[in-house]
């Protein structure tokens, strides 16, 4: 599984990506998380950071950040 | 009802004495913090509603091959209610040129989404009444509708970086579906994310306003400030340019200076120049402007707000 966290740096980026790493880990996923700073390749999904990409499909963009559980199953959608 | 709040505090919890220079300094200050954060709680929450109908992605829809004139009013009016913050410029930029948003009404919208704003708007209207709230958003308005309309006349589309017209949004740029529910989350987590950010530059201003208030002479400014001086308002926007705070932040000095006796089209220009022409936001936009675009749009906007300002001082 692949999943994007975008965002140009700004804390609530961390933030998500924590939240997806434990996501994954809780749902015992071997997933590949990778930020995603560059605006042209944000572009390509959303103009509201932070967003979170599975699988190539956009699950969440903009403040404010959604919650681990949310997260979760959002992630799940995509399993 | 807030009157009677503000006093028992005053008189029957701290004992100040009535009628005494500190009691009623002190009184003034709760009163007005009182009716304040009442305000802004309230009014955030409802545009916070409202907002939440018009996320970025659909408000570029909206714009999307708009006429000039009308888009650039629809786009102003637009910059009220969708969230904004510098950090966030660029990919909005990006998206509204890549969506085919004439470059004037994108401007219309980036000056007036951090110029004018509920926050700005309550605050102006808690500590100086409702006529120079409706002024400045009035103003505010104006003046990103009239820049956007230079802008877009100019035809200066050949200084946005090229690689923003090479970008090509992808599929994924869906609105989310919210139930009303969600909404109303989102209104409450937004108002007390707002006011986390803001409370202390209100009781700041509101500070000001009651105890500094007999300590400098209410003078001070007017002779070097005052209306009697042609120089104070283009000094005014060009002290405001290397200041960069939202329009909060700037609530406190707006205060102090209008107290002082600054007059009021100076300290309206002054507090415009501060939110919508800052020097970080002007580096953030060289991102995706030439030199030659951001000198016009600082170059345009300063003349504006410069304009408002004497229009202002000469009315007012």
């Amino acid at each position: 599984m692949e999943i994007k966290v975008l965002g140009p740096g700004c804390a609530n980026c961390h933030k998500m990506e924590e939240l997806a790493k434990t996501a994954a880990k809780e749902l015992g996923i071997d997933a590949k998380i990778d930020k995603v700073p560059d605006i042209q390749e944000i572009m390509k999904y959303t103009m509201s950071t932070p967003g979170l990409v599975v699988n190539g499909k956009l699950k969440h963009s903009g403040k404010p950040l959604p919650s681990l559980e949310k997260v979760t199953a959002l992630i799940r959608e995509e399993v | 009802m807030l009157k009677a709040v503000a006093s028992y505090i005053s008189y029957d919890l701290l004992k100040l004495d009535h009628g005494s220079m500190l009691g009623d300094a002190v009184e003034f200050f709760f009163y007005d913090t009182i009716k304040i954060f009442l305000l802004l709680t309230v009014i955030i929450f409802i545009v916070s509603v409202i907002r939440s109908y018009f996320p970025p992605e659909k408000t570029k829809r909206i714009l999307s091959h708009k006429k000039e004139f009308i888009g650039n009013i629809l786009a102003a009016l637009l910059g009220i209610v969708t969230p904004f913050c510098s950090c966030s410029a660029v990919p909005l930029f990006i998206g509204f040129v890549e969506a085919g948003v004439p470059l004037g009404v994108t401007f219309s919208f980036l000056i007036s989404s951090p110029m004018v704003n509920e926050v700005a708007v309550v605050l102006l209207w808690g500590l100086f009444g409702w006529k120079i709230a409706a002024i400045y958003m009035g103003t505010g308005l104006l003046v990103a509708i009239f820049a956007g309309i230079i802008i877009g006349k100019l035809k200066l589309e050949k200084w946005v970086e090229e690689y923003v017209y090479q970008i090509k949004a992808g599929q994924g740029q869906e609105v989310f579906n919210q139930a009303f529910k969600e909404r109303l989350q989102y209104a409450k987590w937004n108002t007390t994310d707002i006011l986390k950010r803001v409370w202390l530059f209100v009781i700041l201003a509101i500070g000001i306003g009651g105890f500094i208030h007999g300590y400098v002479p209410q003078d001070f400014l007017v002779r070097y400030a005052g209306i009697g001086n042609p120089f104070a308002v283009p000094m005014a926007v060009a002290l405001g340019v290397p200041l960069y705070s939202n329009a909060a932040g700037v609530i406190p000095i707006v205060y102090a200076l209008m107290e002082k006796g600054m007059s009021m089209g100076t300290v309206l220009a002054f507090m415009m120049a501060v939110t919508a022409l800052s020097l970080p936001e002007m580096i953030i936009l060289r991102k995706v402007l030439k030199i030659p675009l951001l000198a016009v749009f600082v170059g345009i906007m300063a003349v504006t707000i410069t304009a408002v300002g004497y229009l202002f001082n000469a009315i007012l």
